[in-house]
């Protein structure tokens, strides 16, 4: 078995190389490359230097975006992983309809980030009417907008994980604890959390990433509006690449910028999830 | 172990193939690429590549670009092996973004029937880019509201019809009236939204910000014609902001609409408003006749549409006529091969000189084209179209579409968000106007860096 796996390697390997180098590979080689030109379209592109990385800072707008986007992560970070771990402690509890639950709650995970986001446009604004207004009337209305967005979609994903990691602690170990006379509250601090804490670390680095990559949601429910005030880093730079003619470069430069952030920031949670891994 | 290296190789054959299946795609040497820019129109211009394969066996590919985004889908489109062969630009601001990518059209049969021949884009001597449609824009107002509200008794002002208009004063008069009367008329507002979502902004951003501009630029008497001057400048002033303002105010005041409810209306959602018949005015184009043609539950009589021009409280504005030029030239690529450039000029021209492509010009496009080759009879039907060659024949001045002159999207955006701001009362309009002046500026010196 050993043999022929090391012999039909390249078989199995070879197509997903493929496909990686095609679509990711190149892609972002030639995006790295394009960040130094001036390009109309990517054929032809003139190298000039560092000229789109200072033309970044020009405006305020990429700054907006990354404070934005900061801020927007943080709350909905916290929220959806807190309402998850709610879910997930009411529904692995053995209540009636458990399962119709777990399955509601999966379900906004299922619809793509631009009909939710115009799904969610309707309800907001049909709620704000009530005032005269729409989300777009004032970024604060955007802002929230987006994280109960999220929290919606993500909730249920996130609750999943975290029902799986819930089960998966032996229930020797909470009957020991209750013959100890632990209550309720000790056994979730010091059994139930320590022992689920894989799950925890990938929720967070998936919330995280998540939410700094977010895209579909932000273009479909406030595209910026207003003036650019709710826009996240990924659609600032789309609008920067695609709205602005002349300013190709800048967007890609804006690109690379985004990469390295979300590397650094998602590099030490890929880490420390493999040292839990090693552990357990 | 043989059945193993069988299915072994069977899977990996397998995922070879359902790897490259989405790489395959047509490429005949006998296809043209259009891109289209008028969504409006996508449907005609099927049927026009359907009836041009069968009389020349060229194939016509037409793809269609979404509502504001032809810049970048053409962005993307250029770049692949199967470019667009025929594509558009916006006038001479957007030939400078294409200018590698235009052909010249100099010697082409095209740019012989363009009746006017200085409405092309030039650059030296070559002809780059061909216009292919005049247009005009106003205020499109329905006749039977307005009928019914120069019937009422109690009406405020002294004339009796909607053509005896002629200055903001009086429209202003009659609009703030019909607002007092619109339960008697049955309207929800005289104007119908004023769409300031992004992206539907145009109109105002673009479109009303014309005529104030055109004013500014025409005072510049070191040019001849308002969109060189517009061109040229360095900075504006925004000279005749408070006739925009007077205009603007009077839409978002009078309207169907809460100003605060703005930000989620759509240009569509304007037209459904008008053609259902629950307001009497909108600014639009003589493209938007297929829009109220189309609505469902469209209430509106085809001869009951007319136009008024966009009057802002300029001085000596009673022989201002409507908003009249064009945003649209076909251009071809030139990085496609010789023979694709001469089949996309050759179906052009097909388009506007045989008889079947003519009679799809004028009658299912309702193109008022520019050429020679149509004649007096082959003008379009729609009641817009023709409302736009009367008023072109009246004794009026047309404001020409100064707007060519903007210097980007970017300034129209950011002169469209300071608009919203304003319409939802969270900026006073001294603001704007700086936003404007200031949006010009950096924009212009951005332009010149790259």
């Amino acid at each position: 078995m050993e043999k022929s796996l090391k012999k039909y390697f390249p078989v199995f390997v070879l197509p997903t190389l493929i496909a990686f180098t095609i679509a990711f590979i190149v892609p972002f080689i030639l995006g790295i490359f394009l960040s130094f030109t001036e390009f109309t379209t990517v054929t032809d592109a003139k190298w000039v230097g560092l000229k789109n990385y200072l033309r970044i800072f020009e405006d305020g707008d990429f700054l907006n975006a990354l404070w934005f986007t900061v801020r927007f992560a943080l709350v909905s970070v916290i929220s959806i992983n807190v309402f998850a771990f709610l879910l997930a402690l009411l529904l692995t509890r053995g209540l009636k309809g458990t399962n119709l639950f777990r399955t509601i709650f999966f379900m906004p995970n299922l619809i793509g980030g631009i009909v939710l986001g115009y799904i969610w446009i309707l309800i907001l604004n049909g709620l704000l009417a009530h005032w005269g207004v729409t989300i777009t009337y004032d970024p604060k209305y955007g802002f929230w907008g987006l994280v109960i967005l999220m929290n919606w979609q993500l909730i249920g994903y996130m609750m999943i994980i975290y029902i799986a990691g819930i089960q998966s602690v032996p229930d020797s170990l909470i009957e020991a604890a209750k013959i100890d006379g632990a209550t309720s509250g000790r056994i979730l601090r010091s059994i139930t959390i320590p022992m689920v804490m894989p799950s925890i670390t990938i929720c967070m680095f998936l919330t995280v990433s998540n939410a700094f990559k977010l895209f579909d949601q932000n273009l479909a429910l406030t595209a910026g509006a207003p003036s650019n005030k709710t826009a996240m880093m990924a659609l600032d730079i789309y609008t920067t690449f695609y709205g602005r003619v002349g300013w190709e470069g800048v967007g890609q430069a804006k690109a690379v910028l985004f990469f390295i952030i979300v590397a650094i920031i998602s590099l030490p949670q890929v880490l420390t999830t493999r040292n839990k891994e090693v552990e357990s | 172990m043989n059945t193993k290296k069988i299915a072994v190789s069977c899977l990996a054959t397998t995922m070879l193939a359902t790897l490259f299946s989405g790489c395959g795609g047509s490429s005949s040497k006998n296809e043209i690429y259009f891109l289209n820019f008028k969504p409006e129109c996508a449907e005609v211009y099927e049927k026009i590549a359907a009836d041009y394969e069968k009389e020349t066996g060229v194939k016509v590919k037409i793809q269609t670009a979404a509502s504001g985004t032809y810049e970048q889908t053409l962005k993307s489109e250029v770049a692949k092996s199967e470019a667009p062969t025929i594509f558009q630009v916006n006038g001479p601001v957007g030939y400078q973004n294409w200018k590698d990518y235009c052909k010249d059209l100099k010697d082409t049969k095209l740019y012989s029937y363009l009746s006017d021949q200085s409405l092309a884009v030039t650059n030296g001597d070559g002809v780059y880019a061909i216009p292919y449609v005049v247009e005009g824009y106003g205020i499109i107002y329905n006749d039977a509201i307005m009928e019914k509200y120069f019937a009422l008794p109690d009406k405020a002002v002294s004339i009796s019809s909607t053509e005896e208009i002629n200055n903001f004063e009086t429209l202003s008069q009659v609009v703030e009236d019909m607002t007092k009367h619109k339960e008697e008329l049955g309207i929800e507002g005289v104007f119908a939204s004023t769409s300031l979502s992004s992206g539907e902004q145009w109109r105002w951003q673009t479109h009303l910000a014309n005529v104030p501009f055109y004013n500014e630029f025409k005072d510049n008497t070191a040019f001849d014609n308002t969109i060189l001057a517009g061109l040229d400048a360095k900075e504006i002033e925004f000279k005749y902001n408070e006739n925009f303002k007077n205009v603007f105010d009077l839409y978002i005041n009078n309207s169907c609409t809460e100003p605060g409810m703005l930000s989620s209306k759509s240009v569509n959602d304007s037209m459904a408003e008008f053609a259902l018949g629950k307001v009497a005015m909108v600014q639009n184009g003589n493209w938007a006749w297929s829009q109220i043609k189309e609505i469902e539950g469209n209430t509106v009589a085809e001869e009951d549409v007319k136009y008024l021009p966009i009057y802002t409280g300029m001085e000596g504005e009673e022989s201002q006529g409507l908003c009249i030029g064009t945003e649209n030239y076909f251009a071809i690529n030139n990085k496609v091969s010789e023979e694709k450039q001469e089949m996309s000029v050759a179906f052009l021209e097909w388009l506007f000189s045989s008889d079947t492509g003519k009679s799809y010009v004028t009658n299912e496009l309702g193109f008022i084209a520019p050429f020679n080759t149509f004649g007096e009879n082959e003008q379009p039907s729609d009641p817009l179209a023709k409302e736009v060659s009367s008023w072109m024949q009246k004794d009026v001045t047309s404001v020409p579409w100064t707007f060519a002159a903007f210097p980007s999207e970017e300034f129209k955006n950011k002169f469209g968000d300071a608009l919203l701001e304003y319409a939802q009362g969270q900026k006073d309009w001294n603001g704007v106007v700086s936003n404007v002046q200031e949006a010009w500026k950096t924009e212009v010196a951005a332009k010149s860096q790259s």
